[in-house]
């Protein structure tokens, strides 16, 4: 970490000024975070696949479904930056497409995992023992099962689909945020400011809203970074198998599983959605490690 | 030694495995409709329906037919497929033997990249030893399993010519031709999972390299190479021991696209069948032995864990 903390244009403090209500906690993991090299890469890659997902087909320049059976299988050139399928579609445009589908599953399947891992694990590090120990078993058993495997099992049953691929990818990430937020409950469920709320009257639901949930915020979201990179592996991997996006609306994953066929000749096929994906992973892997460094107490010096 | 510990890890893994169950047998309950009619498809007779409904025992009160399923699969009977009317069974023993044996390869491959290359960056922190490696890493942790096999086909199996790109031949017939077929799978699941333990042995390692205990040990002049092997990397052991334990769970999930990838004849290609085939006898059977056994090994680890360090006790 760089020794230089503070810039050179900043005031002085004056005697006996104490630190204001500028140097708070989020500040400065903001200011750490923007000296994150790897993280601010990690943004950057994202904001460019929030642009493509948000203004997709507005932005390819082909219609990402457009059949064209004049230039099958064309290689990549200055007209088709990626080359085209098996339809003689435009790859460039759909991988830019494809982004939404990415960007929309993680979104949902996290905001399931965290909305009701957190809830659980805040109920089960605050309640008593028994309760705890219900919660918390049950999120051992969902844990037993291989991510990729337990998805694979829901949608077996919900059926196919990009809404079940969600809800399947979601419940699968619960049990990590239980856990996250458990341990971040048990860590000061006994400090002064809690047995304080306690000793005002407040009730149980109001001290877990408003004194536990702040506390335990900056271990969730470094969670909730790292797990849309593993949500987004896991849209692929299951519209890969067929199972998630379906047909013709592309999804990287599901590009990557429609070109089986025809990678021999056209190794294009298989690069470019691929590769999209690991970019976009990468991306939030970054960040959700600048995250880390910048929120985790721990490595503060 | 505290052996309460080992009873409340035993336990443990029992009431999970009770657990899985449970989950395993919802996953045809939770089918919205009719199940049997979602097996069945559209255009089925009622009195098809009907019957399946009777042969899968759909119209029983919800607990009878729990208890009743898991008394067969507590005795190994899964039921019949729905698709061939077989016994599930022996479909499903005949695939964890390759499951097996993809999963020790993947994880040696993975141990075998993982640990020189962890010591090494923590040995020479910062430098070019360093640096590499973690880029290395973080295109691991970032890339997905399946298109990572698919790109070693196209280069090793279809450009090269040089392995094959799919199937399994039994070590028993042919060894030189099990090792040709495994070796691209293998190196694509222990890859990613190389790449996350990387990480981890490289930060156990640092750890105690910071000890005061290794310290000592360098003050009273021992050899460089006696302190990281007997000092430092035993103790950092212990962590690791228990990160590969929690990577056992990833390295599974992993195996079940890399086997469907390359036509590997195991458990998750056999579930992922069931599930194309809406044989969901066959594929509960199938997660529900995938689930017991990442939980047996699990409970190993745990109990190697405690091997190493008896200090630990159950928290």
């Amino acid at each position: 970490m760089s020794i230089k903390t503070s810039s050179s244009k900043k005031r002085k403090p004056q005697a006996g000024e104490t630190l204001g209500p500028a140097n708070t906690l989020w500040r400065d993991a903001m200011r750490r975070l923007l000296r994150h090299k790897l993280a601010m890469f990690g943004a950057a890659v994202l904001c460019i696949v929030i642009v493509m997902g948000v203004f997709g087909p507005a932005i390819s320049p082909y219609d990402p479904n457009g059949m064209d059976f004049a230039n099958r299988f064309a290689g990549p050139s200055l007209a088709h930056w990626m080359g085209t399928d098996d339809f003689g579609r435009d790859i460039f445009s759909r991988v830019i497409v494809g982004a939404r589908v990415s960007l929309q599953v993680g979104l949902v399947a996290v905001s399931v995992a965290t909305v009701f891992g957190t809830a659980l694990g805040l109920i089960a590090g605050y309640s008593a023992r028994a309760t705890d120990e219900v919660i918390m078993r049950a999120m051992d058993v969902l844990y037993a099962f291989p991510a990729i495997l337990l998805a694979i099992a829901i949608m077996a049953a919900l059926g196919k689909g990009i809404d079940n691929a969600m809800i399947a990818i979601g419940i699968v990430y619960v049990p990590i945020f239980a856990r996250i937020a458990r341990a971040a409950v048990l860590g000061i469920r006994n400090e002064e400011f809690i047995i304080a709320a306690k000793a005002m009257g407040a009730g149980d639901i109001r001290i877990l809203a408003l004194h536990v949930l702040p506390n335990v915020l900056s271990p969730i979201i470094v969670e909730v970074t790292l797990s849309l990179a593993f949500a987004i592996l896991a849209e692929a991997a299951l519209s890969y198998l067929g199972l998630g996006t379906q047909p013709p609306d592309p999804s990287w994953g599901r590009m990557l599983s429609e070109g089986r066929a025809f990678y021999r000749q056209s190794g294009w096929m298989a690069f470019f959605p691929g590769f999209a994906i690991t970019l976009t992973v990468m991306g939030f892997n970054f960040l959700g490690d600048g995250l880390r460094d910048a929120l985790d107490p721990k490595l503060r010096r | 030694m505290n052996y309460q510990y080992v009873v409340q890890r035993l336990l443990l893994a029992l009431i999970v495995v009770l657990g899985v169950t449970f989950v395993v047998f919802m996953i045809m309950q939770i089918v919205p409709g009719d199940p049997a009619r979602v097996i069945l498809g559209p255009y089925a007779s009622d009195e098809s329906v009907a019957g399946l409904r009777d042969r899968l025992g759909l119209d029983r009160p919800f607990l009878e037919q729990y208890l009743g399923w898991l008394g067969k699969a507590a005795r190994g009977d899964f039921g019949q497929s729905l698709l061939n009317g077989q016994d599930v069974a022996p479909q499903l023993w005949g695939r964890v033997g390759p499951s097996l044996e993809l999963a020790i390869v993947s994880l040696a491959v993975g141990l075998a990249i993982a640990f020189p290359i962890g010591i090494v960056s923590a040995l020479k922190q910062g430098s070019l030893l360093d640096i590499v490696p973690t880029i290395f890493s973080q295109i691991g942790v970032s890339i997905p399993s399946f298109w990572m096999g698919i790109l070693l086909i196209l280069f090793f199996s279809l450009n090269l010519e040089f392995l094959p790109p799919s199937g399994y031949t039994p070590i028993s017939e042919d060894a030189g031709d099990w090792l040709a077929h495994i070796i691209l799978p293998a190196f694509t699941a222990g890859f990613v999972s190389a790449s996350i333990q990387t990480r981890f042995i490289r930060s156990a390692m640092l750890d105690v390299l910071n000890a005061n205990y290794v310290m000592t040990a360098r003050a009273k002049g021992l050899a460089e190479r006696a302190v990281i092997l007997r000092h430092a990397l035993r103790n950092a052991l212990i962590n690791i021991v228990t990160i590969i334990g929690l990577q056992i769970t990833a390295l599974f999930s992993g195996l079940v696209l890399v086997e469907i990838v390359f036509s590997w004849p195991g458990l998750g290609r056999l579930a992922l069948n069931a599930v194309e085939e809406r044989d969901y006898p066959l594929l509960q059977g199938a997660v529900l032995v995938i689930a017991v056994i990442v939980t047996i090994v699990n409970l190993l680890i745990d109990l190697l864990y405690f091997l190493l360090d008896p200090r630990i006790e159950y928290a």
